[in-house]
Order: structure tokens, then sequence, then C-alpha cells
């Protein structure tokens, strides 16, 4: 994955705040206004983006290849 | 920085025994006094009690909490056993996201919707074979735990026909002081054989279930091994039946108490989804809070500096009677609009089985009021039979007529 850029998007009205991102991966989400946010747009690929988007329980983050376009989570 | 015991001393902890539903008075009074209390449990040291909605998030979802530290004899808790291999609940992330990543996929929204038809004919086979067997009939027995037992047997892929025995083995992780420790022990032991030889099966013969779908992550993927996966297993098993099978027969005992608002479900049960949340609210579940967070490095809390390597519990019972939060939130209301309780915790730890508790709350509850709309509970509430000496209050029993 090394080189790999991702692309993170939270549905805020699909999340119900569960907290289950920001709490287990902070350097990446934080809640605001009890909805949860990514805080940089694009990351370079991390396992823990794609963990914790494959644990939400609503599904609302998107994690797609920003070069290929390809959605990597949720799973489709 | 403020403590809220008078003498310093901390405060015998929980509150009550359990045997009621209604929310130990205590918290109200502790949710308006400055700073955290500290409070002492039945075994291990004294702890910091946040009954506060923002504070008890805070402890729940901030990362410099941490469920990992809570081993040892120290650690706060309402039985005597210390805290064993307890699963993902006792991991912190990264190896927590790990492991929970495994089960996760199969407990979100969109897969427990593609339950629900399925789970509502079910519901209505067991209401018919209840409403066969003639009032009064106990309302435990014949909807409220064979409903998620069915549910979670099918999911994970166990059989139901062995329902006694898991059921009997269970108890081990839902004891307080119910069970001797030596048969805590027992029981662990021999769920987790039981469970073993499960997953041997599905190894040598896959099957379309979430055990054989962990079995993939584990041999194919190497995500986790196979002892982390019998732990997951036997807790998706225990964790995903009794508290749904506790749950619904608390709803309609409240519903019953407060008729106006069964009746309102009557007549329009489109509410049913939004009463699961407002009851999920205010049905305080646990007997204690439990589940302590330790403090990795300082944190404030409540205008309180918690110290590192201190513990922290959770009332996630008074933080969702916050009247912060949640005007008249003593009043259970199946019109309240918003709801952000945390009845199924929150932060890392927040419920896996969530998204499925609700559905099976919900089809359970509009199968009863539209079904049964005269559904009344047939005992006086001194007759009442409650659970004791376990982790959930609610009812060993609960008769009813329609």
């Amino acid at each position: 994955m090394s080189g790999q850029r991702w692309s993170v998007e939270v549905d805020r009205e699909a999340c119900i705040g569960s907290g289950m991102c920001a709490g287990s991966a902070p350097a990446f989400f934080e809640l605001v206004d009890g909805r949860s946010r990514p805080l940089r747009a694009e990351v370079d690929a991390d396992d823990e983006v794609l963990g914790v988007a494959e644990s939400c329980p609503v599904e609302a983050i998107l994690v797609r290849d920003v070069a290929t376009g390809a959605q990597l989570a949720p799973e489709e | 920085m403020t403590e809220a015991t008078t003498d310093g001393q901390p405060l015998p902890y929980p509150f009550g025994d359990g045997r009621q539903i209604d929310l130990e008075q205590r918290y109200a009074e502790l949710r308006d006094t400055p700073g955290l209390v500290k409070v002492q449990l039945p075994y291990g040291r004294d702890c910091w009690l946040a009954t506060r909605y923002e504070d008890a998030r805070t402890v729940l979802g901030d990362p410099r909490f941490s469920r990992a530290a809570a081993v040892g004899p120290d650690v706060p808790r309402p039985n005597p056993e210390q805290p064993g291999d307890g699963g993902i609940l006792m991991l912190d992330p990264p190896e927590h996201t790990r492991i929970r990543g495994v089960a996760s996929r199969a407990f979100t929204a969109r897969r427990v919707e593609e339950m629900r038809e399925r789970t509502r004919a079910l519901v209505e086979r067991l209401v018919d074979e209840m409403v066969g067997h003639g009032a009064p009939a106990d309302l435990v027995a014949h909807v409220a735990l064979p409903l998620p037992v069915l549910v979670i047997c099918e999911m994970l892929g166990v059989p139901f026909a062995d329902r006694d025995d898991f059921q009997r083995w269970s108890s081990a992780f839902l004891s307080t002081t119910l069970l001797p420790p030596e048969t805590v022990v027992e029981y662990g032991g021999a769920l987790r054989d039981y469970m073993s030889e499960l997953v041997e099966q599905r190894r040598a013969e896959p099957a379309d279930d979430l055990i054989s779908a962990m079995l993939r992550a584990s041999d194919e993927q190497g995500r986790i091994t196979r002892d982390e996966l019998v732990t997951l297993a036997i807790g998706i098993l225990v964790a995903g039946h009794e508290t749904t099978a506790t749950q619904l027969p608390n709803f309609v005992y409240v519903l019953d108490r407060e008729r106006d608002q069964w009746d309102l479900l009557r007549e329009r049960p489109d509410l049913v989804p939004r009463a699961v949340e407002e009851l999920v609210r205010w049905v305080p579940l646990g007997v204690s809070s439990a589940f302590p967070r330790y403090a990795k490095e300082d944190v404030e809390v409540g205008g309180v500096l918690v110290r590192a390597g201190e513990p922290v519990l959770a009332a996630i019972g008074s933080a969702n009677r916050d009247e912060r939060v949640f005007p008249d939130a003593d009043r259970v209301d199946v019109l309240r609009e918003s709801n952000p309780h945390i009845g199924f915790g929150h932060g890392p730890h927040h419920c896996l089985g969530a998204q499925l508790a609700r559905m099976e709350l919900q089809e359970g509850l509009r199968a009863l009021v539209t079904r049964l709309p005269d559904l009344r509970v047939a005992v006086a509430d001194d007759e009442l039979d409650w659970k004791s000496g376990m982790f959930v209050r609610g009812f060993r029993e609960l008769p009813v007529t329609w």
C-alpha cells in the first residue's frame, strides 16, 4: 500500500455518533456536534482507517483509492 | 477541582441491588454535585464514578482512557473473580479494531436490515405460540428469550438445540454473585470447549454463517488467531441474547406502568423505533456500572483531575437521565425526537450488536402492540420475579395477560 493515497469521507446524515471511529483512530477522525468528521480528506494509505471504516455500525465512512477511485470501504 | 464525597470516604457502590426498574435516586444528586465521586465496589480498589452525560462520554470515548489496563486483583468490580480473557471488551485500539473488524461487517445496519423480515416472521410465530398456550403466560420464556437466541444461533451457526447447555454456561459471564467462583470457572471452561469444537466442525465443513466467515478471516487472511476467534464467538453468543431477552420484558413492564405511552404505540405502531430508542435510554439495564477505564495520562473529567493509572466508571444509566441533554429526562416519552442516548455505550466499545438489538427490540415490540393490544403485566409489583446477582436488571419471569 505504500505510496497510495486514500480519500476519507463521513456521511454525517448516516452517522449515529457512536464514537467508534474517533475513539479508535483519533489521528483520523473527530466528533463535532456529536457526529464524526475526518480530520483530513486525504491520507496516506493506513490499515487503521480501513479497520474503523469496516467497524462503523452504519457504514458511514467511505474510503477510496485516490488514483483509481476504487471503493475500499465499506465493502460493496 | 472538587470531590463530591463530603468526608473523603468513597461511597459504597452499587447504590442498590437492581430489584427495581427505576434508576437509583442517588445518581440524580450526584449529577448535580460538582466534580466526580469516589466509589468503592465490592471487590478491587476505589474508583471514580462519572454520572453526567458529557463526563460519561469522555470516559467511554476518549483514547486517553484504556480498557486493556484494567487487569489484576485491584480492578474495581462487583464479582469476586479477577477479569479474565474478556475478549474485545478488554482490548484497546488498534488490537481491538483488528479483532472486532472480523465480525463487525455482519452487524452493520445494512446486514441487519436483511434479517428483519425473517425476524418478524419468527416473532409472529412466538406470539402465536404464546397465545396458543393461553393467559397468563411468561413473556420471557415464550417470546423475549427465544427471539434473540434463535436469531444469534442462526447468524453465528450455533445449533438452537444446544440452547439449554449454552444458556446455562453463559451465566458464568453474566453473574456477579449468582454463581460461586468455582462454577464460573467450570461453566466458562465448558462454553469454551463447546465453542472450540463448533469452530473445528466449521473448519472441516464451512457453512453460510458467521463462524465460517470468521474462520476465513483467520485462516486465509491471518487477521486473528484461533483462540481470539473462539473468544469472539463466545462473546457474540453470550452478549447476543441476554441483553435483548432482558430488555424486551423491561420495556413491556415500563409501558404497562406508563399506560398512555403503550396506548400511543397501539394507535401508532410507526412510533415503535422511536419508542425503542427512548426505552433503551430510560431503562438502566446495568445494576452496577461496570468495565472501568484507566487513565493513561492525567485527564480532567467533570472538573476533577483523574491521575494516570486511576480507574473511572461511566454510569450510563445516569448519563441517559441528564437534564442537560434530555429535557424532562425521568419521563418516558415515546415521542422524544432528539435522543443521543448512550444506552449502547460510546467510543471503541460501542455495542457491536447495537443494530441487531434495535431490530430485534423493534420487531418484538411491534408484534406485541399490534397483535396483543391489551397486553398487561399479570402480577402485582411485590410479586415480580427479579433477577439477582447478575450484571443486568430485569425479570427471570414476567407473567402477562392479553
